[in-house]
C-alpha cells in the first residue's frame, strides 16, 4: 500500500527510518527496563501525532488532551482493574468482587458504569468511542458558535482542569488521586513479566505506525487541505461553501482519538492510571512535544516526544532541579527561534544538503517548500 | 440540602459563606485585573501570571522578616512598605519579560501561550531554588488578626475586611488610570487601532511595555494581599491561573467592569455551594457551569461591541 503517491521520497525515507529505529534498532539495543520507557514516550506520541492534525494542520491548539488521554487510559484501567479484583482475589474486602478503592470508600455494589467494562471488546469500543464522543460534544458546541483561537485553548485548559478535580474528588469511583493501580492481567496473561512488556512494544509501534499511516492518509485527502486552508484563511474558505465547523470538529475528533489510544497503550505499558497525567501541566507538555517536534511534521511529532521525554528522564534523573528550567526554555526557545520545531530545522538546514547530494529535487518544489515554510512562521489565529 | 437547617442559621449561613466568597472575590479581582489588562487590552495570554503575583507574596514575605528583625517598631506597617515593594518587583520583571519575550509574539497569540507557559516554569524552579519548596507564610500584625462580631451567629474576620478594601481601593485606582488618564486612553487607542495609534504620534511599543509591566505589577499587589489570607509556595500561582483565566474570559475580555462581576457571581457561586457539598464538586460545578455558559455566549457576559 506504500507507493510513491502515498509518500513522497524524502517522507518514505523518514517513514522507512523511524519504523527501522522503533522496530529494530531500539529493541536490539536497549534492555527491557529501557525500552519500557521507550514505550512510555511513544503513547505520548500518539497525542502529539493528534495535535498534528488539530494544532499544526487545522490550527486548533487544544491544551486539553490529558483528558481524552486520561479517559482511554482510564478505560483499559478499569477493565484491567475488574479483572485483577476477582472474588477469589478480593476474599478479604468486605465485598469481594469489587476493586479494592471501593471497598475502601464504603461502595458495596459495582456502579453502573463500570459494569461494561467486564467485556474486553466493550472496552476497545469505549476507549475508542467515550474520548471521541465528549470531542465531538466540546467541538461541535465550541465550533458552531466559531469559538477560537485563544478562547478555545483557555476553555479546553479549564476542561482538563474540572477532569482532573472530579476523578481526585470522587475516590469510590475512580480510585482518586492514587489513580487506578495493582493491574496485572489482560485477559488472563500477565503483563508485568519482561516478556510482555517486550510483545507489547510491539504492538504499540505497530498501532503507532497504523496511526502514523491514518494521519498521512488525512494529511493527502481533500480533508486535510482544507484544514491547511482553514487554518490560513478561515473566512475563505467559509465563504467558499465549505462548514468550517464540521472540519474542525473532526480534526479535534481525530486528536482525541489518537490521545485515547495512546491513553490506553499507556495503561498497559505501566500497569497503572493516575489523574496525573490528565491535568493541565501534562496537557500542555504534550502540547510542547509537538512544538519540538515540529507541529507540521507527523514523523516530527515522534521524534520530539521521544527527544524531549528522553531529556526529562535523563534530567530528572541526575538533575532533578534543572529539569523545570530545561523544559521552560525549551518553550520559549521553541516559540522564539524555531517555531517549526526539529523537522523545520531538518528541512531548511540537513536535508537541503542532502538534496544538494543527491540533486533530484526540482527547483519547482523547491519553490513550494519555501512559500509553505515562510507561511508556517504565522499560522493565521 | 436545606432541611436541616433552620431560616436563621440558613441566614447566617449564607452571610458567612457570602463574606467567605467576597475573600475569595478580592483574590479574584486582584489577580483578574491584571490579567484583563494583559489579555484584554494587549491579547497577550500570560500564563506565568500566577508566577507574577507570587514574586509579590514572597517580597511580601521578604519585607515582613526584614521589618520583624530590623525595625520591629514599625511592624505594623509594614504591609504597605511591601505593597509598593511587590508591585515594582513584579512590574519591573513584567516589564523586562515583555523586552524579552512578549514584544516579539504579537503576532501569535497562541504562542504567547506556550512561551509565557515555559516563563511560569523557570519562575517556579527558581522559586523553589531560592526560597525552597516549603510554603513560606507572614505574620500578620497585631490590628490585623482576631475577626468582627456583627451579630450572634455572625462573625468575619479583619485580614479579610482589610483584603476587601485593598481590592476596592485598587480597582478605583486602575479603573481611573485606564478610563481618565492620558496613559489609559493611549492604552485604549493602541488596543483598538495600533498603525492608526502609533501614526498620531503614540509610541506604541512603549505603551505596550508599560501596559504590561502594569498588569503585572497589580499581580504582585494581589500576591502581596494574598500573604494575608494564605501560606505561599513556589507552585501557589498555579492553582489560580485557570480560574483567574475564565473569570476574565467570563466578564467578557475587554471590559474590567466585566472582570469584576464575573469575579463576584463565580467566587459567591463557589464558597455558598461549598458548604452544602464538598469543596471539588462545588469546584467543578462552578466550572462546568462558567464553561456550559461561555460555550452558549462566547464574547463573555460583557462584550465590548467594535466594529473589527
Amino acid at each position: 500500500m506504500i507507493n510513491s503517491r502515498f509518500f513522497n521520497r524524502s517522507e518514505l525515507l523518514g517513514f522507512l527510518s523511524l519504523l527501522l529505529l522503533l522496530a529494530v534498532i531500539l529493541p536490539l539495543f536497549l534492555d527491557v527496563f529501557r525500552l519500557n520507557l521507550v514505550a512510555k514516550y511513544l503513547t505520548y506520541a500518539f497525542v502529539a501525532l493528534g495535535l498534528v492534525m488539530c494544532w499544526g494542520y487545522g490550527g486548533i491548539l487544544s491544551l486539553g488532551q490529558g483528558v481524552f488521554f486520561g479517559l482511554g487510559g482510564y478505560c483499559m484501567a478499569m477493565f484491567l482493574k475488574l479483572e485483577a479484583s476477582s472474588v477469589a482475589n478480593t476474599k478479604i474486602q468486605s465485598t469481594p468482587g469489587i476493586p479494592d478503592f471501593m471497598d475502601w470508600n464504603q461502595i458495596t455494589a459495582l456502579p453502573m458504569f463500570w459494569k461494561p467494562f467486564h467485556s474486553l471488546t466493550l472496552t476497545i469500543i469505549a476507549i475508542l468511542v467515550v474520548p471521541t464522543l465528549l470531542a465531538f460534544i466540546i467541538g461541535a458546541a465550541m465550533f458552531k458558535r466559531r469559538v477560537g483561537g485563544v478562547y478555545f485553548a483557555i476553555i479546553t485548559q479549564a476542561i482538563a482542569a474540572i477532569a482532573t478535580i472530579l476523578i481526585i474528588g470522587q475516590q469510590g469511583y475512580t480510585g482518586g488521586i492514587n489513580g487506578m493501580t495493582d493491574l496485572r492481567t489482560l485477559n488472563g496473561w500477565d503483563i508485568r513479566t519482561d516478556h510482555a512488556k517486550v510483545i507489547l512494544y510491539f504492538f504499540e509501534v505497530f498501532v503507532l505506525f497504523a496511526c502514523i499511516i491514518t494521519a498521512q492518509f488525512i494529511r493527502l485527502t481533500k480533508l486535510g487541505r482544507i484544514l491547511v486552508a482553514m487554518r490560513e484563511q478561515e473566512d475563505r474558505v467559509r465563504f467558499s461553501g465549505y462548514s468550517v465547523a464540521n472540519f474542525k470538529i473532526f480534526a479535534f475528533c481525530a486528536a482525541a482519538m489518537f490521545a485515547a489510544i495512546g491513553g490506553a497503550m499507556f495503561t498497559l505499558q505501566i500497569g497503572f492510571m493516575s489523574p496525573s497525567f490528565v491535568g493541565i501541566v501534562p496537557s500542555i507538555e504534550m502540547v510542547i512535544y509537538t512544538a519540538v517536534g515540529g507541529r507540521m511534521s507527523i514523523f516530527g511529532a515522534v521524534y520530539g516526544t521521544l527527544l524531549v521525554n528522553y531529556a526529562k528522564t535523563m534530567l530528572s534523573e541526575s538533575f532533578p532541579e534543572l529539569w523545570l528550567f530545561g523544559l521552560g526554555g525549551l518553550f520559549i526557545a521553541v516559540v522564539l527561534f524555531f517555531p517549526n520545531g526539529l523537522s523545520g530545522i531538518w528541512r531548511d538546514h540537513v536535508a537541503r544538503h542532502i538534496d544538494r547530494l543527491i540533486a533530484m529535487r526540482s527547483s519547482k518544489s523547491k519553490k513550494a517548500w519555501a512559500i509553505k515554510s515562510a507561511a508556517d512562521g504565522a499560522p493565521a489565529e | 440540602m436545606f432541611g436541616d437547617y433552620s431560616i436563621g442559621d440558613l441566614g447566617a449561613i449564607f452571610a458567612m459563606q457570602g463574606f467567605a466568597g467576597l475573600i475569595l472575590f478580592s483574590v479574584y479581582v486582584l489577580m483578574a485585573l491584571g490579567l484583563a489588562i494583559i489579555f484584554g487590552q494587549m491579547g497577550v495570554i500570560n500564563m506565568a501570571h500566577g508566577e507574577f503575583m507570587i514574586l509579590g507574596a514572597y517580597v511580601t514575605w521578604l519585607t515582613s522578616s526584614f521589618f520583624q528583625s530590623h525595625l520591629p517598631s514599625l511592624f505594623s506597617g509594614y504591609f504597605f512598605v511591601a505593597m509598593i515593594l511587590a508591585f515594582i518587583a513584579s512590574g519591573a520583571l513584567g516589564m523586562l519579560v515583555e523586552w524579552g519575550l512578549i514584544r516579539h509574539l504579537y503576532k501569535r497569540p497562541l504562542d504567547t501561550l506556550l512561551a509565557t507557559w515555559g516563563l511560569s516554569l523557570i519562575l517556579q524552579q527558581a522559586y523553589r531554588s531560592v526560597f525552597g519548596a516549603r510554603e513560606v507564610g507572614v505574620e500578620l500584625p497585631q490590628w490585623m488578626m482576631g475577626s468582627k462580631q456583627v451579630t450572634d451567629t455572625i462573625e468575619v474576620p479583619i485580614n479579610g475586611i482589610f483584603v476587601m478594601v485593598l481590592t476596592l481601593g485598587i480597582t478605583m485606582v486602575v479603573a481611573y488610570i485606564m478610563y481618565k488618564s492620558r496613559w489609559g486612553r493611549q492604552v485604549r487607542a493602541v488596543v483598538q487601532n495600533r498603525v492608526m495609534a502609533g501614526a498620531v504620534g503614540i509610541n506604541t511599543e512603549k505603551v505596550d511595555r508599560y501596559t504590561f509591566g502594569l498588569g503585572c505589577g497589580i499581580a504582585g499587589i494581589a500576591g502581596s494581599a494574598f500573604t494575608m489570607i494564605g501560606s505561599t509556595g513556589p507552585t501557589s500561582g498555579q492553582l489560580y491561573i485557570v480560574d483567574t483565566f475564565l473569570v476574565v474570559v467570563f466578564g467578557g475580555a475587554a471590559s474590567l467592569f466585566g472582570t469584576i462581576a464575573s469575579a463576584f457571581t463565580i467566587s459567591q457561586a463557589q464558597s455558598t455551594m461549598e458548604f452544602f457539598m464538598s469543596g471539588s464538586m462545588a469546584k467543578v460545578l462552578t466550572l462546568l457551569t462558567i464553561v456550559a455558559i461561555l460555550m452558549i455566549r462566547p464574547q463573555g457576559l460583557f462584550a465590548l461591541k467594535v466594529r473589527k
